[in-house]
């Protein structure tokens, strides 16, 4: 029998296999869907570096064969933001989480999409910190039960794709883990819009989502993820009460704008006979 | 370029340093009494092609200067007390993943608010025990602007030297003062080791008191860079008590015991002193004065200006102080340094504080009733 090695193994630091994601977890697809969209892309795959925070989601950088900096708790964005900012023609693909992203990091979030600086976020959202066990998140489903919500949350959940295209990116879409054509086409847009491109994929955790709210195997949980989405075209003719609990997907904004590390470059155009292509970092990097 | 001579603030001069060390990126957020060195920066980095990004806050800062470093570039941010103590998060991480960076703290009366506008040494501890874990630090004092324009520079050859942040520790009174500098011709200045590109490439194959050339992001290494306790490969391996005992003990080793290498202390009227007055920054300018005056009286009392601060000298301070039968420590604080100099001089000298609080800084004569106090 002839062995068939996975067409995207190549992309991976076999090395570090298996990986630490539970069976049924939502990051597999979305690690498929990222490699899928490279491809798809013009971005050269040898050209990307991958920025993470702290979670289950920032952990997928760690297993893809490119220089990847596995940052600390929410900070992603503004590791990124240094990464890029001195060498643009890096391709930078962050990799976050609901609690990640807008918990703890929720202030690099917005200024990140203020600035318009060319990245490209996943975020992938599983409503629940899964890494640390199954507590509540900023994106929980009001009444949805975590290990720190016994008696069900409170709060209203953030839309995470209105608050960057709020912020000011220039690229926003939301898929859930059941649409991951849609979700390969939304990254490829976001690898090639010249800006700050956000991702959200809604994804199963069943292994603490699902068992704290009775959602048990991965099937119901991509079922119940299917029965919950509507587009934005429909949810333009529902009411508040309606779209509760509903997960709203589609692009929400594509449109590129001035962006950052450019406007930067341009300055120094203007103020000085420096081209900021020769980069001044040529005078410590090796090559 | 022949020397040159400058009229500058200590804040100028540690941004002149910068750019003089190398410096390509800043990253910060305004804070009294440091905003003058992000002014700067902003002003001068897009002029040589260089970054200059003011961030959302003092984490994202220290964020930004990291990944900034990982892209091949000497990078630097500058803050006082609040900004420091948000800041310590992502030291920890520079730590962890070996990334050089400089941080230049104008220290400021704390804690919390406090005084933005007036002096203090409070933040020495937490520049040697604030964020969370065991290491070790580097941090130089600077008492001058000319020693502003220098240290900048020394910290960011320390940094790259021993792949690690670097503190310049220096205070209001001396980012705000006014002074002559001269800027030297020759200038040593470290550049960036990198490594000799090959297939099986080791980020973290480090010697047992050393550290590894450091290669940039989009190099072709592929590294893997985490904060978690990692491998040679610089993989995650956080379950082996070997893998975690090996790496934290290699990261505070090749800090102390590269002490000796590291440490610069300046010292007068040192052989004969019965008295020495050992101090760090801006409060050994009193001091120079108050010993000075002592020896006018026939005192036998010596002065020790501590360059650097952390690794903390101790070998050093007791050759040198052997004699002394007391020490007497001047600080803008409560007694912090102070602490230090008890436990490594206390067995052989009675080791005494004056503590100073409130903006002003110590008056030559009360180091000199001080010293008559006996």
């Amino acid at each position: 029998m002839t062995e068939h090695e996975h067409r995207f193994m190549k992309y991976l630091r076999k090395e570090r296999l298996p990986h630490i994601f539970c069976p049924g977890c939502g990051d597999g697809i979305v690690l498929n869907t990222i490699f899928n969209a490279i491809e798809m892309s013009n971005t050269d795959f040898d050209n990307i570096s991958m920025v993470s925070g702290i979670g289950c989601s920032s952990r997928i950088p760690g297993y893809v064969k490119c220089d990847s900096l596995h940052t600390t708790h929410g900070r992603a964005l503004a590791f990124a933001t240094g990464l890029k900012t001195a060498n643009p023609k890096q391709d930078v693909i962050v990799v976050t989480g609901d609690g990640d992203a807008t918990s703890i990091g929720g202030n690099h979030l917005i200024h990140a999409a203020r600035r318009n600086i060319d990245l490209t976020v996943i975020c992938i959202n599983n409503d629940i910190y899964g890494m640390t066990g199954g507590q509540i998140s900023p994106t929980s489903p009001k009444g949805s039960y975590a290990t720190t919500a016994p008696y069900g949350s409170t709060d209203k959940p953030f839309n995470i794709a209105e608050i960057a295209k709020a912020a000011g990116a220039s690229y926003v879409a939301k898929y859930t883990t059941a649409q991951p054509v849609q979700i390969s086409m939304a990254i490829k847009a976001g690898l090639e819009n010249k800006g700050f491109s956000f991702i959200e994929v809604v994804a199963q955790c069943p292994t603490y989502y699902g068992r704290k709210n009775k959602i048990r195997s991965p099937v119901e949980m991509i079922n119940w993820l299917k029965e919950n989405t509507v587009t934005l075209e429909q949810a333009k003719t529902m009411t508040d009460e309606e779209l509760a609990g509903k997960i709203i997907t589609g692009e929400y904004i594509n449109k590129p704008r001035k962006e950052f590390t450019e406007a930067l470059e341009d300055i120094t155009r203007q103020i000085s006979e420096v081209n900021p292509d020769t980069n001044i970092n040529s005078a410590y990097r090796s090559e | 370029m022949t020397e040159k001579e400058l009229f500058v603030q200590g804040n100028e001069a540690c941004a002149l340093g910068a750019l003089k060390a190398g410096c390509t990126f800043f990253a910060g957020y305004p804070i009294t009494p440091s905003t003058e060195i992000a002014e700067i920066m902003s002003n001068e980095l897009p002029k040589i092609g260089g970054h200059f990004i003011q961030m959302e806050d003092e984490i994202a800062a220290v964020g930004a200067i990291i990944g900034a470093s990982w892209a091949g570039q000497k990078v630097v941010t500058a803050t006082s007390g609040p900004g420091f103590s948000l800041m310590q998060e992502n030291i920890g991480y520079a730590v962890m993943t070996e990334t050089p960076i400089v941080i230049i703290n104008m220290q400021r009366g704390s804690p919390s608010t406090g005084q933005p506008t007036r002096s203090a040494q409070a933040d020495m501890m937490q520049c040697r025990w604030g964020s969370h874990g065991d290491y070790e630090t580097i941090a130089l004092a600077p008492s001058s602007v000319q020693e502003c324009f220098d240290y900048t520079i020394k910290a960011f050859n320390l940094a790259e030297k021993y792949r690690c942040p670097v503190f310049v520790m220096a205070d209001e009174i001396v980012g705000h003062m006014r002074e002559k500098i001269t800027i030297p011709e020759n200038i040593p200045i470290t550049p960036r080791q990198m490594p000799e590109k090959t297939e099986n490439y080791l980020p973290y194959d480090a010697p047992e008191n050393g550290t590894t050339p450091m290669p940039s992001f989009g190099q072709g290494y592929n590294i893997h860079v985490t904060g978690l306790t990692h491998d040679k490969r610089g993989y995650p391996s956080t379950d082996d008590d070997q893998t975690h005992t090996q790496l934290v003990t290699r990261l505070c080793n090749k800090i102390t015991k590269n002490t000796e290498e590291i440490v610069e202390i300046e010292s007068q009227y040192i052989d004969d002193a019965q008295t020495i007055v050992l101090s760090y920054g801006i409060p050994s300018r009193s001091a120079l004065t108050a010993v000075k005056q002592a020896r006018q009286q026939g005192l036998k009392v010596g002065y020790i200006k501590l360059k650097t601060v952390w690794p903390f000298p101790a070998q050093q301070l007791q050759q040198l102080s052997k004699n002394a039968k007391r020490i007497i420590v001047p600080e803008l604080n409560l007694g912090q340094v102070y602490l230090e100099v008890d436990r490594v001089l206390g067995k052989q000298a009675k080791v005494e504080l004056i503590p100073k609080i409130g903006g002003a800084l110590h008056t030559p004569k009360e180091i000199l009733d001080k010293i008559l106090e006996e």
